[in-house]
Parts: structure tokens; sequence; C-alpha cells
């Protein structure tokens, strides 16, 4: 067994607590933007326009068959020629996370809609409702209902995946504690410290989500 | 009121609809039955258009259902419809349920539309379970929402698709009434159902559809005691006969 | 967009040996197979038989099993990979401990087929506990009325028809595996992934290899 100097961990809570609230604010963005593009990418995927359909499709076809790494790392050398100026490793994060999950969340959103039954949507239109009017007030409202606990699920997984911001240095939790584990040259203890929060966090939001889960089964 | 002529319909080789000519006058009741399978729910969601067909013509108050200029949302805000399995919007309450289209689509104001749907919620008996959601309530208290809801639009007709038949037999009763209780207001209702006593009761006409057919068109009396075809005979003979 | 593309990269050498970058880029995907397969099959033999343990009929072996599954779901995979590299050794003996950082031959493949197969494992239980999970309860019965004992009535009746259900997310997570071997870059196997950034921008990865 090798030694272990777990006083390390004092010092270092400060680094940690700012690179946490980097992966969490990281998280939120992402999910937020996310969500929404990803619900206007499923309503694109499930439009009956055929070019724009095929074009959503191919992105989240695309976005899906890709690993996440090679995505963050592409984005971080393709966004400055886009935008003209280097942009910092945080803000290419944000970028990269928001495009890579909305592909993610199109899917769950898409099925999301598919699950309300067909006889809701002739309900919305005999009473009179446009397309877009029983989508807000009809179908979107169900569908979401009906995909929170996938949803949520989703973002417990993207919240572990923005670990892997560490291959463009951005300064989030594991970099931090990276950067501790070094200065005192104990990186050892630091990735257990690392691992027990995220595992703190994530199992209890999981454990949260399952409780969720039971409440939407018994209202249906 | 609405006339429905040589309305024809194809799933992609399978025929559901053939030449099928109809009218319901104002303030008229008829009922449509039939064998399941026989397209007279394909027939009766013709009629405001959530089907679309592919031959004949269909109009209600002289508006052409299947012309591609038709403003649909418009007229179906006119056209009230009751489904078998209620559709009411399980993520609002019951006011919500009624008060959504008369807000979005006639662009009442929310104080006059919540008034219309206690007065309408009145009227079918169910006042008390305003704030309730559809989950909580009978399959039966959910259709008289259903209705309700309908009514709420002040339409100029109703079409019923088998408002009855997904109900336990002990809840068919409170929503018949409703229904009987509307026909005697002079309501112009199609109602696609095999509550014959119903029939008997309040319709003018039952048309009888076998095979995506009309095979018969007849005034009740004339129905009931002397059906012409041999497929109507069997069909009453089947469902009289409990 | 005035990127200046050299697509002639691929047939130039290494800087620092004497293949060309193109023999770089398969040797890369090779190693990205064999991490992936070997990867695979350990997620497959530990996921069924934890997947299996959640629906048996003890409180203790479902607990174990649910705790493994928690353990592999609730860290992130590079997270992981670090705990595989730097960690475990740590805990070993201490002889054990030298050798494997010191003489254990491929020790990047090593780690990180055993991180990304425990951690695919995880993902293995819970499909295969909600195919047991799926299927009647009259089966389970059925085969106990026979006279089969409940494990002869898992490995005969109940995971046959399990496996068979969730072959189609087992599919995706095989496609998932491929992707997630990308993150072994991180502790330097020569995965796709790193080498392909490394033709990009030499020197980006500095931690690795």
């Amino acid at each position: 067994m090798g030694e272990f100097d777990f006083s390390v961990w004092q010092p270092s809570l400060p680094f940690i607590r700012d690179g946490l609230l980097f992966t969490l604010r990281l998280t939120l963005v992402a999910m937020t933007g996310g969500i929404v593009i990803g619900t206007l990418l499923a309503l694109a995927r499930l439009s009956p326009i055929a070019p724009l359909a095929r074009i959503a499709g191919a992105y989240v076809d695309l976005m899906r068959s890709i690993p996440l790494v090679l995505v963050i790392l592409w984005f971080f050398l393709v966004i400055p020629f886009i935008t003209g100026s280097p942009v910092g490793a945080e803000t290419s994060a944000i970028i990269t996370f928001t495009a890579f999950e909305a592909a993610f969340y199109c899917e769950i959103m898409r099925s999301g809609i598919q699950s309300v039954p067909r006889g809701q949507v002739n309900a919305a239109f005999a009473l009179g409702l446009g397309r877009a009017q029983a989508m807000i007030h009809v179908i979107l409202p169900q569908a979401v209902r009906n995909m929170l606990p996938v949803l949520l699920t989703q973002t417990i997984v993207l919240f572990q995946d923005t670990s892997l911001v560490y291959a463009i240095g951005a300064k989030d939790m594991l970099k931090a504690a990276d950067v501790v584990g070094k200065n005192y040259n104990r990186p050892v203890e630091m990735i257990v410290l690392s691992a027990l929060i995220y595992f703190a966090i994530c199992f209890s939001l999981s454990l949260a989500v399952r409780q969720l889960q039971k409440r939407v089964a018994i209202i249906r | 009121m609405i006339e429905i002529r040589n309305v024809s319909k194809w799933y992609g080789q399978t025929q559901v609809l053939n030449g099928c000519n109809t009218h319901v006058a104002k303030g008229e009741v008829v009922v449509v039955c039939g064998p399941s399978g026989s397209g007279k729910s394909t027939l009766i969601k013709c009629v405001n258009g959530l089907e679309p067909f592919a031959q004949g013509t269909i109009t209600v108050d002289g508006v052409s259902v299947g012309d591609p200029k038709t403003d649909l949302p418009r007229l179906r805000a006119r056209v009230g419809m009751v489904f078998q399995h209620f559709e009411l919007f399980p993520h609002m309450s019951v006011e919500q349920n009624l008060a959504l289209a008369q807000v979005k689509v006639l662009g009442r104001s929310v104080e006059e539309a919540a008034a219309r749907g206690v007065a309408l919620l009145d009227r079918v008996g169910l006042r008390e379970h305003a704030a309730k959601f559809p989950g909580q309530l009978s399959g039966g208290q959910q259709q008289r929402v259903a209705i309700a809801r309908a009514l709420a639009m002040d339409p100029i007709c109703l079409l019923f698709d088998e408002p009855t038949s997904a109900l336990d037999p002990e809840m068919i009763g409170e929503v018949l009434d409703v229904m009987v209780e509307l026909a005697r207001t002079g309501m112009t209702m199609m109602c696609v159902t095999h509550e014959m006593g119903f029939a008997r009761k309040v319709a003018r006409r039952v048309v009888f559809m076998d095979h995506g057919e009309i095979v018969e068109d007849a005034p009740v009396a004339q129905f009931f005691d002397a059906p012409a075809s041999e497929r109507a005979k069997s069909f009453l003979a089947r469902i009289l006969r409990h | 967009m005035n990127y200046h593309w050299n697509w002639g990269i691929f047939l130039e050498q290494v800087k620092a040996g004497d293949e060309t970058y193109l023999a770089w880029l398969f040797t890369g995907l090779g190693w990205t197979l064999a991490v992936s397969l070997t990867a695979w099959l350990i997620a497959l033999t530990i996921g069924i038989a934890v997947g299996a343990l959640r629906t048996a009929p003890s409180r203790l072996l479902v607990l174990l099993a649910n705790a493994w599954v928690e353990l592999f779901r609730n860290i992130p995979l590079l997270v992981q990979m670090f705990l595989w590299f730097f960690v475990v050794p740590e805990f070993l003996p201490r002889e054990w401990s030298l050798w494997v950082k010191q003489e254990m031959p491929a020790k990047e493949f090593v780690t990180a087929a055993l991180c990304l197969g425990f951690f695919t494992s995880s993902r293995v239980a819970e499909q295969v506990r909600a195919g047991v999970g799926s299927l009647p309860r009259g089966q389970r019965d059925a085969s106990l009325a026979l006279g089969l004992t409940l494990g002869q009535a898992y490995r005969h009746v109940i995971l046959p028809q399990a496996l068979r259900i969730v072959i189609p997310p087992l599919t995706s997570e095989f496609m998932n595996v491929f992707k997630n071997s990308s993150v072994a870059f991180a502790i330097g196997v020569r995965g796709m992934a790193l080498i392909e950034a490394r033709t990009r921008v030499p020197g980006l990865i500095a931690r690795s290899g």
C-alpha cells in the first residue's frame, strides 16, 4: 500500500469550489441551451418540410456518432476561425457542449413528442387550434412531462461529461484537482477527492430523479 | 348543415370509404352505425378535416372541407367534436381544458372563458370538479367534461365519435342523458354510436355503413322496423339480441 | 474561414519516428479496436452477471449488485481512467504495485480496457436487469415448478429470453464503447483521438504519453 496524505484536501477546497462552480455553470448553460435548441431540432426533424427534416437529422446523427472528446478538440480549433479571434477554453467549452447536447436532447424531445397520443392532436385540432398552438399548448407540455426523468438523467450524464473539457485545459473541477495535486505533489489524493465529489453529486441527483419518476408514474 | 357527397378514401391500396352520400340538416340528429371497420369513424373525422379524403366533397355550413383554401382551424372552431377516448388534456385542470381554445382560438378574455366554462360544467353536472385534473375523474365524468369543452366554443353542430364505447356500462347512462338533453335543445348532431336506444329516442335518421359504404340511410322507425338490406338486418339482429 | 488545409500531412513523416502520419493513424485505429473489443468482453461478462444478480431473491446480493452499478455510473469515465491508472496501483501490495508501475507490459492498454470494461459493465447490467424485469413472472415460477434450481432457471430460461430483449440497447452500448475509448487518450493509449489531435496541434496534450 502506498502512503496517503489526505491533509492536502483542506487547502485545495477553494480551488475545488471555483472549479465546481464552472462545472455547474457549464452544465446549466448547456442544459438550457441544449433543451431549447434540441426542441427546435426535434420540431425540424418531425416537420413535413423534407429538406429541413433531413438537415436536422444529419446534424443529430453526426453529433451522436462522434466521440465528445473529438468534438471538444475540433470546436476548440475551429471556433477561432469562425469568430476571427481566439476564444478562451471556457467559452469554447460552453459553445461545444450546447451544440453537442442539443443533438441528444433533440432525440429525447422527439420521442417525447411522438409519445403524445394521436387523439390528443386530433382533439386540439378539433377545437380549432392551429399546428403551432397545438404544439405549444397541448403536445410540448405533455412531451416534457413524459420525458422529464429522461431529460434529467441526460443532464447527469452531461454533468459527468463536462470533465472532458480537461482536454482543452478549461478550469473545471477536475482541472482544479489536477493543478492542486501537482502543486502539492499529491495527485492520487486529489483524484480520489474529485471522484468522491462527482459521485456524491451524481448519486444524489439520480436518487432524486428516481423519486420523481415514481411520482410521474402515479400521475399518469 | 353538413353535406357529404361521393366521398371516397384509400389507405394505400385499401379503400376505406366508397362513394358516401348523406347529409345532416340544421337541428337534426343523425346516428351513424355499422360493424367495426366499416369506416364510420373515418367518415365523421372527414367532416372536420381530421382525416383527408381523396374524392368527393364535404361542406359544413356552406364551407368546403376538402378545399385547400379553407381555413380548417377556423372551421373546426365552429364544429364541436367528442372522441371515444375523451382526449381531455391530461396536463391541464378541467377548467383549463374548457378555457384553452376559447382564449387561444376565439380570443375570449380569461374571465369570460372561465365564466362560460363554469356555466357549462353546471349544465353537465360537474361544477364542483372544476379544479380537478382529468386523471382524477371517472370515465363518464371525463366524457361529460369533453362535451362541455366542445360546447364552450358555441358550435354550430357537434360530431360524436363513439362517445360511450370506452365507458364502463354503469357510466354510459350519464353521458347519454347529456346527449339527449342537447338534442332536445335543437343542437345539430352527427353521432357514431351503437346506442340504439339513444337513436330511437332522439335521432331523425340512421345511417348504416359496412365496408366503407353507406348501405342504408333511412328514417329511424323505418330502419328499425323494416331495414331494407340483409346486412343491416343481420347487424341489428346481432346488436339488439342483448 | 481562411484555414490552410494540408491533406498531404497524412503522408509526411512523424517528427520523432520513421512512420508516416497515416500509418500512425492506422496504428491508433488498431489500438482503439483492441481496447474496445477487450472492454466489451469484460463488460458483457460482468454486466450480465451483475444484471442477473440485481433480480436475485437475496437482498444482500441485490444491494451489492446495485452498489456496483451506482459506483461505475456516477463517476465520470475520465476520472475513472485516472483512478485506474494512478490510484488503484497504490492500493496493491508493495511488490505488485511496483511491478504494475514499472514492468507491466502494455500498461496503458490493460488499464484502459479494464476501466472501460468495468464502466460499461454497469450499463450492460442496467439493461439486463430491465430485460429480466420485463419477462412475465410466470416464466420463473414455471421453471421452478419443473424442479429446476434458481441458477438453472436463470441459465436456461430467464437469461436467454432477457438477452434477446436487450440486444437492441446493447448494440448501441457497443457503439458507445468505441466512442468512449477515445477518452482513453487521457492516459496515453495510442487511440485514434489522441493521434488525430496530435496531427493537428502538436503538443496540445502535453500530459499524455
